[in-house]
């Protein structure tokens, strides 16, 4: 019988592996290391935003940088430099809170991800990306300067120029190469909260190409796609472009959410019929082919974040997400293959987005994105069914030349890992000895 | 008294406690000066840089137990000579103490009432005599709805906060007519650091909340805040259980 978990309990984003840990809260940077050290392996954990294992160590100890419900933790900001845009913060401060200093002051965040619920050591360790991967590349490429913190007791602060290979390292690393204690964040100048926003309903994957190849110099680019509907409304999605508006306005700090989902939903409540005519709503929603407005960040770059714990719209056993990418060469066979084998399991849900990634480099060695396009949408689980696709789905992208994204990942198998990461060995000199995550168990096993 | 200027030159007892931290970043944001004084100098750096970098005029920072007392009037002047004039006195140190060992021994029950009431005692000492002879300032107490009534779950730790709570009522009568504002502040369950180990019910609120009640409650002179203020109706409902039935009762 399974032991019960320490209480309060950690659960990933995706609530699935659900592994038991023991929990140590790191509230200030000399917190660490810690004084006894633990009898287990450690890892380093932020806000659990991450959807599978990554942020998860089954009988082991996590160093969380941030509180339940996100109070208190390793939140300090130490310095800013309007000069330059520089923010040097803690770990465990929020891109939400940086967006909270920033915002008033006429600063944004240089690489904005799906939700502001995720801390800045998270940010990192994922080496995460948004809209404005075409033209910014990844968060790590605004890092300049970051402090790692071993198990040993070694401080090394890292940049391109100093401790050059402990920092590609620790960029996309996912926590395992020590805890980072501070970080430097670029922020960039605005001078409103709006977003100039154009949305187009495309039709199949040729003419999302093209919208984004027109749109290359929007600052940034994401696309709903309807990955339920076939026959002549297969592939049929809505792309969306951004830019910052040039015309100042109000640049008051956000509200706080208020909406929370309070309880888990039953799971029949997602299935083919209620996605299917959530997709045709939102998609007709849009009357026109092209719509252009003015609208505010928040909604613009998180709209799901004004509902608190929609991850419990799919019920207590939780979500797998899968997050491909497909690189150029291998053309669109893969996706397309990847789009019929999705729409013919009816598992999909509504949350599907697709985007064009730049040929920015990442910094980081094991950092997810490369030029091409990546997909990425959530499916509930439902006993064999959504972990057979997931197997298919990995299997195409292994096919064609892509790779998946570890922090969105609870399936991939140690052999498709190391064929998306050939450089994982070099990667594992610089883990921490005392470090380890049930991912890179499952991966490296 | 919206003409009344809000304070600008704050010291902060216990300043690394996540409650302090919380209102003293909201005063930083209104260009406050500080002087804050906890056990370890790591944390204090943290909290001043975030201050500063939050919007403060000014911070000086020192580190001190408060258990000793002995050292407290030093420390109360290097305050007032670094701040100019201490306009808003912030006692925000305390410790949970364990309910259990405090029940089985002397020593461990005195240590919370040491940390909790005495130390207090000796800082609002000086602190009142001063906000009395300089005819301003505000006094805000961090204390406890667990001060309230003595429950059987935490009675040391209450007994602490509510002798802490007749003090400064005391204290308050005698000031208030100096100009003074001594503000009780009654914090009922927070996610800080001192609570991580129990279980959060939806009764936990965050240290910001406690702190936006802490700004408001200086703003509008209060003397006595519950935050957030729905315990004051749930302490008014445990106050009027009979004894007899509440000696019955787990709470």
């Amino acid at each position: 019988m399974p032991q019960k978990p320490p209480s309060p309990g950690f659960e990933s984003w995706g609530r699935y592996p659900k592994l038991e840990s023991s929990i140590v809260p790191l509230n200030w940077t000399c917190d660490f290391p810690l004084h006894p050290p633990p009898a287990t392996r450690m890892l380093p954990v932020g806000a659990g935003r991450s959807y599978g294992d990554v942020c998860l160590l089954g009988h082991g100890t996590l160093l969380r940088t941030r509180g339940p419900g996100l109070s208190g933790g390793m939140d300090h900001l130490l310095d800013f430099d309007p000069a330059t845009g520089v923010l040097c913060c803690e770990a465990g401060t929020t891109l939400g809170e940086i967006l909270d200093f920033a915002v008033p002051r006429g600063f944004f965040l240089p690489v904005s991800p799906g939700t502001k619920y995720v801390t800045v050591g998270g940010a990192i360790a994922n080496d995460i990306h948004g809209k404005n991967h075409h033209v910014a590349g990844t968060f790590g490429r605004h890092v300049p300067r970051f402090e790692l913190v071993r198990s040993d007791g070694t401080r090394l602060v890292c940049s391109a120029a100093q401790n050059a290979e402990w920092y590609a390292a620790t960029i996309g690393g996912m926590g395992l190469t020590g805890l980072i204690a501070w970080a430097e964040v670029k922020l960039r100048p605005i001078v409103s909260r709006n977003i100039q926003y154009t949305g187009i309903k495309f039709s199949g994957i040729e003419e999302f190409l093209v919208l984004s190849e027109a749109h290359a110099k929007s600052e940034y680019t994401v696309s709903w796609i309807d990955c339920v509907a076939t026959g002549r409304n297969f592939a049929r999605g809505i792309f969306m472009a951004g830019d910052h508006a040039s015309e100042p306005d109000s640049l008051k700090r956000s509200q706080p959410a208020k909406l929370m989902l309070p309880v888990d939903f039953p799971e029949f409540l997602l299935n083919r019929r209620s996605v299917g005519l959530f997709n045709s709503l939102y998609y007709n929603k849009q009357r026109g082919k092209i719509k252009n407005t003015l609208v505010d960040y928040e909604p613009f770059f998180y709209p799901l974040d004004k509902l608190q714990g929609w991850n419990r719209m799919y019920g207590k056993n939780g979500l797998l997400q899968f997050q491909c990418l497909l690189p150029w060469e291998a053309g669109q066979a893969g996706l397309v293959e990847i789009l019929k084998a999705i729409t013919a399991s009816g598992l999909a849900s509504f949350l599907a987005v697709l985007k064009v990634f730049g040929n920015v480099p990442s910094p980081g060695m094991m950092s997810f994105p490369k030029p091409g396009i990546t997909l990425a949408l959530d499916f509930p689980i439902r006993q064999e069914a959504s972990f057979d696709l997931l197997e298919l789905l990995a299997a195409i992208t292994l096919d064609h030349k892509g790779r998946m994204y570890p922090a969105k990942d609870a399936t991939m198998t140690a052999a498709q890992f190391q064929a998306f990461y050939p450089q994982w060995k070099r990667f594992a000199a610089y883990i921490d000895p005392a470090f380890d995550s049930a991912f890179w168990q499952r991966v490296t096993a | 008294m919206a003409s009344r200027k809000f304070p600008t030159a704050v010291l902060a007892l216990g300043a690394t406690s996540a409650i302090a931290e919380a209102t003293l970043r909201l005063l930083a944001e209104r260009g406050a000066r500080f002087y804050l004084v906890a056990r370890n100098q790591d944390k204090l750096d943290a909290v001043g840089a975030d201050l500063l970098t939050r919007g403060a005029a000014g911070v000086a920072t020192q580190v001190m137990d408060l258990d000793e007392t002995a050292a407290h009037p030093a420390m109360l002047a290097a305050a007032a000579k670094s701040l100019g004039t201490i306009e808003l006195a912030l006692l925000a140190h305390g410790i949970l103490g364990d309910q259990k060992e405090a029940e089985a021994s002397y020593t461990a029950a005195e240590a919370v009432l040491r940390t909790n009431f005495l130390s207090a005692v000796s800082l609002i000492t000086w602190l009142a005599n001063y906000f009395e002879s300089t005819g301003q300032g505000t006094l805000a107490v961090i204390s406890s709805v667990a001060g309230d009534r003595g429950r059987k779950s935490n009675y040391v730790y209450g007994a602490s906060k509510g002798a802490l709570n007749v003090f400064v009522d005391g204290v308050r009568a005698r000031i208030d007519r100096a100009g003074v504002q001594v503000l009780t502040i009654k914090p009922g369950f927070v996610a800080t650091p001192m609570t991580a180990h129990l279980a959060q019910g939806p009764l936990f609120a965050q240290p910001s909340q406690v702190a936006q009640g802490i700004v408001k409650a200086i703003e509008k002179r209060r003397d006595v805040v519950y935050l957030p203020p729905f315990w004051a109706l749930i302490m008014l409902i445990l106050r009027m259980i009979p004894g007899r039935i509440f000696k019955k009762l787990n709470v």
